[in-house]
């Protein structure tokens, strides 16, 4: 790992958090990739791929629910644990720290969207 | 927009920054991005002379370049990730150091999530440049969401029909709807704004020692590695003291009443020597400044169409300058997108956050009495050590000492956080019990 570089570094199919967990932090990618899966019936879903900058993690901190899916490193990943104190902390005094966390969820909820559409339509 | 207030940003409104260290950048990087998000379109022009880009004092902002673990991780989900081309070093573990023993502190997480970085390009002298400036990474963000650089020093600050106007070294003075001082303690800027009017008065201050000591990547390495060395030692006068890795080079940082005497008398002092021998020798020609720090607030920060942000309105005790500059830079922009630009909104949205950091650093004040208080008394520090040592096996939140001591010496967390968690009872009986073994062990002479 390079002396500058934050975070924590895990290697290709390394889970950084899995599913059923339970958590209280969320995550930044600081480089690198990582790929969210679903494990149902003994089979890996694959949902989607995430790049640097992107965050993951984060509804364990709106819901006490266990961790929904399974990250793991897609190739070397380097990532950065937020704390759950400080960023509710920090959102309290200044509730546009969480614009990011909500344009980034209201992008999922679009790409759901669409992916329920071509669900609906070819059943 | 402010639904009651005159004075208002508008599409056209036209903001003048004094500064492009990282209050200035901050504040202009999160106006442009929030007046993006509601539609205003606005020009922001940034007055600052040094060149970052340049090694040695001349693109240097003067400080330790300690950036905390709550600042790493709050830019991080700002969206502002800090490259290793602008982290010299990563930090996961810090040493203490006492009068007679030292003991290697561990976060819980075992996560380089402080970071050290050059202020420039990086000391006077340095053989190779490695990495990049971080005061020049967040001006060119602030620089690649819009705003302008005026590379000049500003020589006058007068007011034009209402509006404050800027006159710089070269070119035509500009009248702003908005103007910012970012300017630090540091900058003989301060006069122009002390002089404009509006009762501003800068905070009170002292002399902090700062020096870059080449000692070569390897011994870096190997010396320190990516642990902070922290020393609580009883020399008068001196509120903290620390060795920071960065590349090729090892910060030496002094916070107190510093004067040459005291600068000796610690590097002189047999914890330091022992735990790095080379130091003394390389303070003789290193690259060194004793920039002022700030010790209280300054009046009046702001008024109509001007607001100062940063260190030059208030700023947290000892620790964590950039965050201080974050928040206050944030809530000005705030302020000045969603509520206006008069005096009095900015009383209102914008003061209470600086009110929050000063009354925070009169816990701040409390705690480092209290450590000095400690640093006299050997038993008491032996318990410190005794107790930081004996938790490195337990899980994160049952090391009590270590993460009060973590975020005393980081700046990570508030220190009204940190000074409530030290009144906890299993805080305190941990505490009096392993001092009370330390007193029993100095009075036998068995350390």
């Amino acid at each position: 790992m390079e002396h500058g570089a934050l975070g924590k570094v895990y290697r290709n199919g390394e889970s950084i958090v899995r599913q059923g967990e339970s958590g209280d932090c969320m995550y930044v990618i600081q480089a690198g990739q990582v790929e969210v899966l679903q494990e149902r019936e003994g089979k890996e879903i694959h949902l989607s791929v995430l790049d640097e900058g992107d965050v993951f993690g984060e509804m364990a901190l709106f819901e006490r629910e266990t961790r929904s899916a399974t990250v793991r490193a897609l190739g070397d990943a380097r990532v950065l644990t937020v704390d759950k104190k400080i960023f509710l902390r920090r959102v309290h005094e200044d509730p546009s720290f969480a614009f990011r966390i909500l344009q980034k969820m209201s992008h999922r909820i679009r790409e759901l969207d669409a992916e329920l559409v071509r669900v609906k339509t070819d059943s | 927009m402010g639904e009651h207030s005159q004075l208002a940003l508008e599409s056209g409104s036209r903001v003048g920054v004094i500064g492009g260290g990282p209050a200035g950048s901050f504040f202009s990087y999160f106006l442009l991005q929030m007046a993006q998000r509601v539609g205003i379109d606005l020009q922001v022009d940034i007055y600052e002379s040094r060149d970052f880009s340049i090694p040695g004092p001349a693109g240097c902002n003067m400080c330790a370049g300690v950036i905390s673990e709550s600042l790493v991780q709050t830019l991080s989900v700002e969206g502002i990730i800090l490259p290793p081309a602008v982290v010299q070093r990563g930090i996961d573990s810090y040493v203490m150091h006492t009068e007679a023993e030292n003991a290697t502190i561990h976060t819980p997480l075992d996560e380089m999530r402080i970071a050290t970085v050059y202020r420039g390009r990086g000391p006077r002298g340095i053989q190779e440049v490695k990495g990049k400036s971080f005061d020049g990474h967040l001006l060119e963000l602030a620089l690649d969401m819009g705003a302008n650089l005026v590379r000049c020093r500003v020589k006058e600050i007068t007011w034009n029909a209402g509006r404050p106007q800027v006159e710089a070294k070269e070119g035509e003075p500009q009248v702003y709807d908005l103007l910012v001082g970012a300017i630090g303690v540091n900058s003989p800027s301060l006069a122009l704004f002390e002089n404009l009017g509006i009762r501003y008065r800068r905070p009170k201050v002292r002399n902090t020692f700062i020096t870059e000591l080449s000692l070569g990547s390897e011994a870096v390495n190997n010396k320190l590695g990516s642990s902070m060395h922290v020393f609580l030692l009883n020399l008068d006068g001196l509120d903290f003291a620390a060795f920071i890795p960065k590349g090729d080079y090892v910060t030496m940082c002094l916070i107190g009443d510093i004067d040459r005497k005291l600068i000796d008398s610690f590097l002189e002092h047999e914890a330091v020597e022992a735990s790095l021998p080379e130091v003394k020798a390389a303070t003789s020609d290193a690259c060194h400044c004793s920039p002022k720090a700030s010790l209280g607030d300054a009046l009046n920060p702001f008024a109509d169409r001007v607001v100062l942000i940063g260190d030059c309105g208030v700023a947290r005790l000892n620790k964590d300058g950039i965050g201080s500059a974050y928040r206050t830079a944030k809530a000005a922009a705030t302020t000045a997108i969603f509520e206006g630009i008069s005096s009095d909104d900015f009383r209102k949205h914008y003061w209470p956050v600086c009110r929050s950091i000063s009354h925070d650093n009169r816990f701040g004040t409390l705690v480092f009495a209290i450590v000095n208080v400690m640093k006299k008394m050997q038993f008491l520090t032996s318990g410190v050590l005794r107790m930081a040592k004996k938790e490195q096996t337990k899980q994160g939140k049952q090391r009590r000492m270590s993460m009060v001591l973590w975020d005393v010496f980081t700046g990570s967390a508030n220190y009204r956080d940190v000074f409530l968690r030290t009144l906890h009872p299993a805080f305190l009986s941990s505490f009096m019990w392993q001092a009370s073994i330390g007193a029993l062990l100095a009075k036998s002479g068995n350390r």
